[in-house]
């Protein structure tokens, strides 16, 4: 395979910055990095976490895929299926996904992108990596001692009267999580309003600065929501509380309308950071500015705002009033506004750029067309009728795993490709990368494209047993899982080799723009840049290229 | 960041009228006033959480910007309570279909 090259430019290779002192050989001690309070070294904190949780969180899928091969439940019983699936979903959204680009890219970049030494608060950013481990080890115990079964939607009154699993014990444990979550959030508001380098106005923010400012005002503002209802969850369970069940006056839909209140605003926490990145790679790789600078800006925000007000399309089947619905569905396909002006905004960047297809690129590219796949499936579902029809089947499956795996994956294993060099100081084989970068792309597809059929003719989700006509879609379906499986170990594996054996990384090795790639080293320093930088021009101020000349 | 001093006598004041404020929560609670008993309530609920917020939290003396990030959160809450409620109130409004065999009585 002639892609497997691996041959990195000249202007990609450090010159003889070897013995500069950076933040990674500042100190060698254990507890240098547990007790940190530099934003980088609490970013690798997080990346090592959470790659455990997301091998962890794959596992589950594994089983779960295993077990869906034959019609029959021959692998597990119903009982053990339902945790299966449980906990892939728990694992997975509350230490996976909602962490993921935030805490680790977030949590690097922010500050380096505004020109500042730190996040305004490096002590609260420590305590919100230690309540994130709090709440994993909560989290890891429940699973250790039997699982939990009641959906990682917690739906009452089974959580909250039925289900014999360890409710209380994954209860307590998404309830501190979401507590970190919190933190990381007002941090980054913080300093994005109070810590921008001189000249760094609103305006000149790269994108990702953006996204993130946005996915903050989520994380703030609805976490709180779904820590509450949690709570009341398990007081629910262990006194009684009456707050959801009708037998002592309280409503079961109520605790669904209090999880989605940030249940789907979470989506974006997932998403939002992703565009961000996006925003990135595209234009980087284009190398051209990008189009409509403040229309992708402002649909941050008004995907924050408006994510707010959707929520409903989750209850359309639940005995929700048919009203109540009728607005929801309307506002769903409001948001899908904002959305739809990101991706023609980075197709317009494309256009007459100077493309080149590195892995990072290539993550992107597949973002795009995969998110758009996710969003327009997530346009039928948020119509009332269709809605009816689908609900609870595969193709709602099939429809968020576009969102979350194509889309925050997808940007996730963008963004840690493109600023790798920086984080490391190391680059990765990039024909390899752009190998697995292929291999995800075939494998997602192969996985999650035939759900949507399988649940278009009606194979319901959340069972282990189905219809012996379903089963050639399922072991299409599987079969992409485990291709997908290796597109993820092949990373983790070259990553991990360039730690100690990749070559020296330039401080700016893609030619990008932006104060991480052109004021500080690779990796960057112990206080990021040697002096304040002062900001003189717009973000992504690229060249034109010929053809535009 | 600009530091306010704020004097001793105003965080008593603030602490006995929430204290006071507790003691008429339980008071009316033994009056039975119908329809508005939620809303008296809730209007002295929300009047200790302005006061914690104004001066114990000492948003009263804080920036503008502080002024709509807190004022924000409240928006959110509105939005919350209306869209629940918009499901609570009108979800009896169109009679249920009572099933195949239950229709005719
Ligand atoms: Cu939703």
């Amino acid at each position: 395979m002639s892609t497997a090259v691996f041959k990195p430019s000249k202007s990609q290779l450090a010159d003889q910055s070897d013995g500069a002192s950076n933040y990674l050989n500042a100190g060698f001690s254990a507890k240098s990095w547990l007790l940190t309070v530099d934003h980088k070294r609490i970013a690798i904190l997080y990346l090592i976490s959470i790659t455990l949780f997301f091998f962890l969180g794959g596992l589950f899928a594994v089983l779960i895929r295993l077990e869906l091969l034959t019609p029959q439940g021959d692998l597990m019983q119903a009982e053990t299926y339902n945790k299966m699936f449980t906990m892939h979903g728990i694992v997975m959204i509350f230490f996976f996904l909602i962490p993921s680009i935030p805490a680790v890219l977030g949590n690097f970049l922010i500050p380096l992108m505004i020109g500042a030494k730190d996040l305004a608060f490096p002590r609260i950013n420590l305590l919100s990596w230690y309540i994130y481990s709090v709440g994993g080890l909560f989290t890891f115990a429940a699973i250790v001692f039997g699982g939990v079964d009641t959906g990682w939607t917690f739906y009452t009154p089974y959580s909250s009267t039925y289900s014999n699993s360890n409710v209380i014990l994954v209860a307590v444990g998404v309830f501190i999580t979401g507590f970190s979550s919190i933190l990381t959030g007002l941090n980054f508001i913080v300093t994005i309003h109070k810590m921008r380098a001189p000249g760094m106005t609103w305006f000149r923010l790269p994108l990702f600065v953006w996204a993130h400012y946005a996915t903050s005002i989520i994380q703030v503002l609805g976490t709180p929501v779904v820590t509450a209802a949690i709570m009341l969850i398990g007081l629910e369970r262990l006194f009684g509380f009456g707050i959801f069940d009708p037998k002592l006056g309280g409503d079961p839909l109520l605790f669904q309308h209090l999880f989605w209140f940030y249940s789907h605003p979470a989506v974006y926490i997932m998403i939002l950071p992703g565009m961000g990145v996006i925003s990135e790679v595209i234009t980087c790789f284009a190398k051209k500015k990008v189009f409509g600078y403040s229309f992708i800006a402002f649909s941050s925000i008004a995907i924050a705002v408006l994510g707010f007000l959707v929520w409903g399309h989750h209850m359309f089947t639940s005995g929700q009033s048919v009203y109540t619905s009728l607005v929801f569905s309307i506002l769903t396909f409001l948001v899908a506004v904002p959305s739809a002006i990101k991706v023609f905004n980075w197709t317009a960047t494309l256009y007459k750029g100077a493309v080149s297809y590195d892995a990072p690129m290539l993550y992107a590219l597949g973002f795009i067309g995969l998110f758009t796949i996710g969003g327009l499936t997530g346009i039928f579902l948020g119509t009332l009728a269709v809605d009816v029809h689908v609900h609870d089947t595969y193709f709602v499956v099939a429809h968020f795993h576009y969102i979350m795996v194509g889309g925050a994956i997808m940007a996730y294993m963008a963004g840690l490709h493109f600023w790798w060099p920086k984080i490391t100081g190391r680059l990765y084989p990039e024909g390899w990368a752009r190998f697995s970068a292929l291999v995800i792309f075939i494998g997602f597809h192969l996985t999650f494209f035939p759900q949507f059929i399988v649940g278009y003719l009606g194979m319901p989700r959340r069972y282990h047993v189905y219809p012996e006509e379903f089963q050639i879609l399922n072991v299409l379906s599987t079969a992409g899982a485990t291709i997908l499986g290796v597109g993820y170990l092949i990373p983790l594996i070259y990553f991990t080799w360039s730690l100690k054996s990749g070559p020296k990384a330039s401080a700016n090795p893609w030619g990008a723009k932006g104060l991480e790639w052109e004021k500080a080293s690779s990796p960057p320093s112990q206080y990021n840049f040697e002096k304040t930088p002062v900001v003189t021009e717009e973000a992504y101020d690229y060249e034109p290229t010929i053809w535009l000349k | 960041m600009s530091q306010h001093i704020v004097p001793m006598r105003v965080y008593f004041v603030i602490f006995f009228s929430l204290l006071i404020l507790t003691a008429v929560t339980v008071w009316v609670a033994f009056f039975d006033l119908g329809a508005v008993n939620d809303a008296v309530a809730l209007g002295i609920a929300t009047t200790k959480a302005m006061l914690v917020i104004l001066y114990f939290m000492h948003v009263r003396y804080s920036s503008k910007l502080t002024w709509i990030f807190a004022a924000t959160g409240f928006l959110f809450l509105i939005i919350l309570l209306a869209f629940t409620l918009s499901d609570v109130l009108t979800r009896d409004w169109i009679p249920v279909s009572a099933g195949w065999g239950g229709g005719a009585q």
